[in-house]
């Protein structure tokens, strides 16, 4: 009798807790897992959309790796941006979030413009920079040709339009300034006073006190920062197509990339091969390498142990 | 959890004034105003893009093609002639159905598997948690093929933005994740003590949790509505052969092209697609900055 009704109670639990979860899981099958195994699938067919799909083994994935002429500069510029643009928002988000915290006067004044530029929707973020960095006509080569500094072509030219990126980046600091900002403020004080006691300078409080007490969140903000770096995509593809002056709507004209490819990025070169070269199967490839690197480093934020995000308890 | 919005310093001591104490204050006040500066040089990196849009957007189409930087003459029916353009306000609308009505499904849609995470207790828990930051962390390009082939073949639904607003009734990951973390933060004796009380699950979600939960369930709808705001991939996918049914993003880089001479039609019509944002960020600011705080620090 009691092992019957505990029995119906830990179904009952169970049904309860499957029912709790049943949009996540129904999301999880339909949006998710589905979708990951066709990916797999269709690269290995040969695909576009109107004919029947067929089997070609790897042809797709060597195709992809010897032979597509834009995969190659796109994994360039990722690493570029992830070496680069990852490390200069790590520390402009830890040197704003650390100025953020010492600033008395109108404290929240300051906080409010330093994370507006966050919010600004990416499209329009990156209008407003291609017009800023303009080399033509823009505010900023005015300013900088007004001190007499020869000012670069930014979006116009190759070896400039990455840093131009990593500027608009830089700019949408507001989350990590955050971030860092309440870590900061979590740093127990009585160490920076012990150590005031023992005469330590400004500069070794922040070395052997700031740092080692934030370690976790610096990696966190390197971690999703390098996540967020390998999805990059709206801003280099709108800044590619402005500044190349080559825009309609459905951008079937623009060769991706503007100037010299320098602007590529994996998600670009998967909407390149998937809906405007419509093959399939080698946009499926690309899907796969873009996976795994994300996944990758996610597995690498989940760690059962000193991970940093916590899974359980 | 909640982040102090206000550091106070304390009151200063009062001493006699020694000449040491006089370099001290010297000293704080030279702190002050190299802090301060450093501020006040920061907030211009980060304002003065938004100062030369809105300057440009008032100036006449010539003008933007000079190196001035002041409008000699303030047009502000460049606004008028960016509402007029045919399709802005249809974009508006768009905009407003796909981010209103996603924000409403995703909200109703991810609390129960929030609460479920992060309240019961049951086999695959760890896993399921690990699955939903996989997710949250998955770029929407990896799985965009069979996306829109389910959408556009089997479906028939390209053209449209349902195939956007449709997935956000069964939970999103990103605000799954948010809302977990939040709920861990209500301490396990209010539900206990509704347990005892005899109330079910459902109730206290609806009853218990939903009243407590407000502050994170602000965050996850304002981030859910500024992402579709903001999407510019989703509707480029499913919605570009059809102007009908494009959103402001989208909209906004065609608009660029249309008026390709014209720099101040353009950034007018920028700010228009900025302001919503930056309006509901003054009237919200706590919440996206506890939002934020949520998905890094604790937890």
């Amino acid at each position: 009798m009691t092992t019957y009704t505990l029995r119906s109670k830990r179904r009952r639990a169970a049904l309860r807790t499957a029912a709790f979860l049943s949009p996540w899981l129904i999301g999880f099958s339909v949006f998710f897992a589905y979708p990951l195994i066709s990916t797999v699938y269709f690269s290995f067919m040969r695909y576009d959309g109107i004919r029947p799909p067929v089997f070609d083994g790897l042809d797709n994935w060597t195709y992809v790796f010897n032979d597509y002429p834009l995969f190659w500069p796109a994994v360039q510029n990722t690493l570029w941006l992830v070496l680069v643009a990852v490390t200069c928002r790590v520390a402009f988000g830890l040197g704003i979030g650390l100025l953020i915290t010492k600033i008395k006067t109108g404290a929240g004044v300051f906080r409010t413009l330093f994370y507006l530029p966050y919010l600004a929707p990416p499209v329009a973020a990156t209008l407003a920079f291609v017009f800023l960095l303009n080399p033509g006509t823009g505010p900023v080569n005015s300013i900088l040709e007004s001190f007499g500094i020869s000012a670069p072509g930014w979006f116009t030219d190759p070896t400039w339009s990455k840093p131009a990126l990593t500027i608009l980046a830089v700019w949408g600091i507001g989350d990590l300034m955050v971030i860092f900002m309440a870590s900061l403020l979590d740093v127990p004080k009585e160490q920076y006073e012990a150590s005031k006691l023992d005469g330590a300078s400004p500069w070794q409080q922040f070395r052997f006190i700031t740092l080692p007490n934030i370690s976790p969140i610096i990696l966190f903000a390197v971690v999703t920062g390098v996540i967020q770096a390998m999805q990059y995509y709206t801003q280099p593809l709108v800044a590619g197509k402005v500044a190349s002056g080559v825009i309609g709507g459905s951008g079937q004209q623009f060769e991706p990339g503007y100037p010299d490819k320098s602007t590529l990025t994996l998600p670009q070169i998967i909407y390149n091969a998937g809906f405007q070269r419509f093959d399939y199967g080698a946009a499926a490839v690309i899907a796969l390498v873009l996976f795994g690197l994300s996944m990758l480093f996610t597995a690498f934020l989940m760690r059962s142990r000193g991970g940093l995000i916590r899974v359980g308890d | 959890m909640a982040v102090p919005l206000k550091e106070r310093s304390p009151a200063p001591p009062k001493a006699p004034p020694t000449p040491a104490h006089r370099t001290a204050r010297r000293k704080a006040l030279l702190h002050w105003i190299a802090v301060h500066s450093l501020g006040v040089a920061a907030a211009l990196f980060f304002v003065l893009p938004f100062v030369f849009v809105v300057l440009t957007s008032l100036m006449g189409s010539q003008q933007t093609l000079t190196r001035d930087l002041i409008p000699t003459t303030w047009e502000w029916g460049n606004y008028t002639k960016v509402l007029d353009t045919p399709g802005f306000l249809t974009w508006w609308r768009n905009t407003l159905v796909y981010a209103g009505l996603g924000t409403v499904l995703t909200v109703v849609s991810s609390l129960p598997v929030a609460y479920a995470l992060a309240k019961f207790r049951f086999r695959g828990q760890r896993l399921a948690m690990m699955l939903v930051i996989s997710m949250m962390m998955l770029p929407p390009q990896v799985i965009i093929v069979p996306m829109y082939l389910f959408w556009a073949k089997e479906l028939d639904l390209a053209g449209s933005l349902w195939p956007l607003i449709i997935p956000m009734a069964f939970g999103d990951a990103f605000a799954i994740f948010l809302l977990r973390q939040f709920l861990l933060t209500i301490p396990n004796e209010y539900l206990d003590a509704a347990r005892v009380d005899g109330c079910g699950e459902l109730r206290i979600l609806l009853k218990v949790i939903l009243p407590m939960a407000k502050p994170g369930i602000a965050a996850v709808a304002l981030f859910q509505f500024f992402f579709a705001w903001n999407d510019y991939f989703g509707p480029q996918i499913y919605a570009s052969e059809n102007p009908a049914a494009w959103t402001l993003s989208y909209g906004l880089e065609s608009f660029k092209g249309a008026h390709h001479t014209d720099w101040n039609l353009t950034m007018a019509a920028t700010v228009l697609v900025m302001a919503p944002v930056i309006l509901v960020f003054f009237f919200a600011q706590k919440a996206f900055v506890e939002g934020v705080t949520l998905t890094g620090v604790k937890g």
